[in-house]
């Protein structure tokens, strides 16, 4: 099965582990990732101004360059993952929007909002299957206690996203079931880090971050795991190291047998 | 009008009424005893031969075959060993019985909704969370806990209790219901009361969009339950129930009245879940071509002047079948429908609308688009020898029942042929009218 697959820009620098596990994982399971061809920034913020169109075409370049060539959209950032999915909505659904967008980019044929745009845990749980990630694991990760963090851009508007139930998710559960590991269900894992405020009020994530790592460690879980480049640098910050966050990737290309490989480049 | 045959599946109880004098010893020595028990909310469990609670009439025990180890294995019997009576027959089956009534009583009640939309509130993810039900069956001294209020997780008496109203009711989004329960600001003021009673030093608050009370004594009862009693009433939704990892809960809510965010620690939560139908009274309706809401509440046939009726004839309503309602409202709507139906049934005349749809027998088809659309049942066919100008011969034609019949006119639209006229309002005469007024 080919995807396109459109990774983002901190997948090229701070969060390149993402990117990197997430390939090779691909190519263990069997699905291959074709990156999309020229892709640009997904702008990392949603634009809410309903009058401003340039900030959501690169998301519209990304989902017509996918169109073209019959694949589904395949991302792995929460933050992109929420932009691009967004505005395929906005490009089904909004006339004034995709009647803009449309305008500006001249397409041969307007672009309405036709592919399907996964997220990478989506492919594994509807694709692949769970049952069949669990067959391929060569390295289960026995005994280890894994909180999931969602954070909010995975789950929420929950319509629009249509990832999980946004208050009670179980698919990164699922997931960690999968590897082998156990999963540890804990009441903060889909409240928001504070994303972008923590270059501005530093305090204010540092305290929603607190809450996260508390509870998540209260209840008894030793490492937490994300899809988030921003969820991880905040909550980095605050654990030091007591409970180390990963992405949900590297414990993937881990328990498939393929992480010293990718290390080793 | 009336006229119904209406077949009713009498289940098979597996116990002689006749015989069963009501001791109860089959159910003590009933070995099977993990069913989960439906009157206390699942919240302890029965045994496989029971009676539904123990008021029940008659008091005779029912057998649940799906728990039951005999239906199961085929060994045990022990029940009927121990009958001194010898009411136990295995061999008892599902029995039709058919019956003619002239009108049925729709009665059919409600259901709590599901909570699975509601997450944020963690009913599935602590025990110590509980819906208003189940504190009801908490607090009864024949409940899972012979009237003790404790912690379900840990059996540890509450300190700290918060209530919270209109769960899934007065929805916004698609989650819940549109609708205002009714019922449940009254039996949180009640609980809240209850609780402050019999356990003085256990605090209680409440959350809430608005607090209505209008009945009689209504609003002195909830003034009561804050004045007198001390419940902290707070007018304000809650986001999100927290569990804690030392097994306490933090509610995270707001104060609209201070305009602030407030976050309070709880040993246990509970849920006022709004009301709805029984989901399967759309098959009720079904049957009984009776009309029905979206939100699944039967309707009546006025909303002020038949409240107790449904639009079709010989069909009565009676409680939350008809909309949300407390206890006081259903007994006198059950006793209007009553009334109502005996009404009926006392005349031997009946008076009805002279403005119902007739057919013309020479100009119908047979067709049945007429039957399809009338929301009454009105309409049936019969075969019928017409002089059609000197031609005779059998046709299918349609037969307005025209007690059944309410005039709506549904069917002389729907007439290809026009062969369906109202009386008093034919085509003719409204076209002879509209020729009359252009002229």
């Amino acid at each position: 099965m080919k995807y396109s697959y459109y990774p983002g820009c901190t997948l090229r620098n701070k969060a390149k582990a993402l990117d990197d596990y997430a390939r090779a994982s691909a190519a263990v399971l069997g699905f291959e990732l074709e990156e999309i061809e020229e892709w640009q920034c997904c702008g990392g913020v949603y634009p809410l101004g309903t009058d401003e169109i340039a900030t959501k075409l690169s998301s519209v370049r990304a989902l017509n360059a996918a169109k073209e060539k019959g694949q589904e959209l395949v991302t792995v950032c929460s933050a992109c993952h929420h932009v691009i999915k967004r505005v395929n909505d906005d490009m089904k659904h909004v006339e004034d929007i995709r009647t803009r967008a449309n305008n500006y980019m001249q397409l041969d044929t307007p672009y309405a909002g036709e592919t399907n745009v996964l997220h990478y845990l989506e492919v594994l749980r509807d694709r692949v299957g769970f049952d069949k990630l669990k067959e391929k694991v060569v390295n289960p990760l026995k005994g280890k206690k894994i909180g999931a963090y969602y954070g909010c851009l995975l789950l929420r508007p929950g319509k629009i996203l249509a990832f999980d139930d946004p208050e009670n998710p179980v698919i990164m559960e699922d997931f960690i079931r999968a590897l082998g590991a156990e999963p540890v269900v804990y009441p903060y894992r889909n409240e928001c880090c504070g994303g972008y405020i923590s270059l501005k009020e530093k305090e204010l994530s540092e305290n929603l971050c607190e809450k996260i790592v508390d509870s998540a460690a209260g209840f008894g879980a030793d490492m937490l795991i994300t899809a988030c480049p921003l969820c991880m640098y905040n909550l980095n910050k605050k654990t030091d190291g007591t409970i180390p966050v990963y992405y949900f990737t590297e414990l993937l290309a881990e328990a498939l047998g393929v992480k010293e490989e990718v290390d080793d480049r | 009008m009336g006229d119904f045959t209406v077949d009713i599946r009498k289940k098979a109880r597996s116990v002689d009424m006749d015989k069963c004098t009501g001791c109860g010893l089959c159910q003590e020595k009933c070995p099977s005893k993990k069913a989960p028990s439906e009157f206390n909310r699942g919240l302890n469990t029965r045994s496989a031969i029971y009676t539904p609670f123990a008021q029940a009439i008659p008091n005779v025990p029912v057998i649940d075959r799906e728990n039951c180890i005999k239906f199961k294995t085929g060994r045990c019997g022990l029940c009927s060993k121990i009958c001194q009576a010898g009411a136990i027959d295995y061999e008892q089956q599902d029995e039709i019985v058919t019956e003619k009534y002239g009108a049925i009583v729709v009665a059919t009640g409600f259901d709590t909704i599901k909570l699975d939309r509601y997450d944020e509130y963690a009913y599935s993810q602590s025990k110590d969370v509980i819906t208003s039900l189940e504190l009801e069956r908490i607090m009864n001294a024949a409940g899972p806990t012979q009237g003790h209020l404790e912690r379900l997780s840990d059996g540890k008496p509450p300190k700290e209790m918060v209530f919270i109203q209109c769960v899934g009711s007065r929805c916004a989004d698609d989650r819940g219901k549109s609708y205002c329960s009714k019922i449940c600001c009254m039996y949180t003021a009640k609980h809240a009361m209850l609780i402050r009673d019999k356990y003085p030093d256990v605090n209680v608050t409440v959350f809430y969009i608005d607090v209505r009370t209008p009945g009689k004594n209504f609003d002195e009862f909830y003034r009561r339950a804050v004045e007198q009693y001390g419940v902290n009433y707070i007018k304000g939704q809650v986001g999100k129930v927290i569990p804690q990892p030392d097994g306490r809960l933090l509610v995270q809510g707001v104060d609209l009245l201070d305009n602030k965010q407030i976050k309070k620690e709880a040993d246990m939560v509970v849920l006022a879940t709004a009301i709805e139908p029984n989901p399967d009274v759309r098959k009720i309706a079904t049957m009984l071509t009776a009309s029905i809401d979206t939100n699944n509440f039967l309707t009546e046939a006025h909303a002020k002047l038949r409240p107790v009726e449904s639009p079709t004839a010989g069909i009565f309503l009676s409680g939350v079948c008809q909309g949300p309602k407390d206890i006081p409202e259903t007994v006198a709507q059950a006793g209007a429908a009553a009334v109502k139906a005996i009404g009926l049934l006392a005349k031997d005349k009946l008076l009805t609308n002279p403005c119902t749809a007739q057919s013309d027998e020479l100009l119908c088809n047979g067709c049945s688009a007429c039957a399809n659309v009338c929301p009454y049942g009105a309409i049936t066919y019969e075969e019928k020898e017409v002089n059609d100008h000197g031609i005779r011969e059998v046709r299918r034609i349609a037969v307005v029942n025209s007690a059944l019949c309410q005039g709506c006119g549904a069917c002389t639209v729907a007439c290809p042929s026009g062969a369906m006229d109202l009386q008093g309002f034919s085509n003719r005469q409204i076209i002879a009218e509209v020729d009359a007024i252009c002229r």
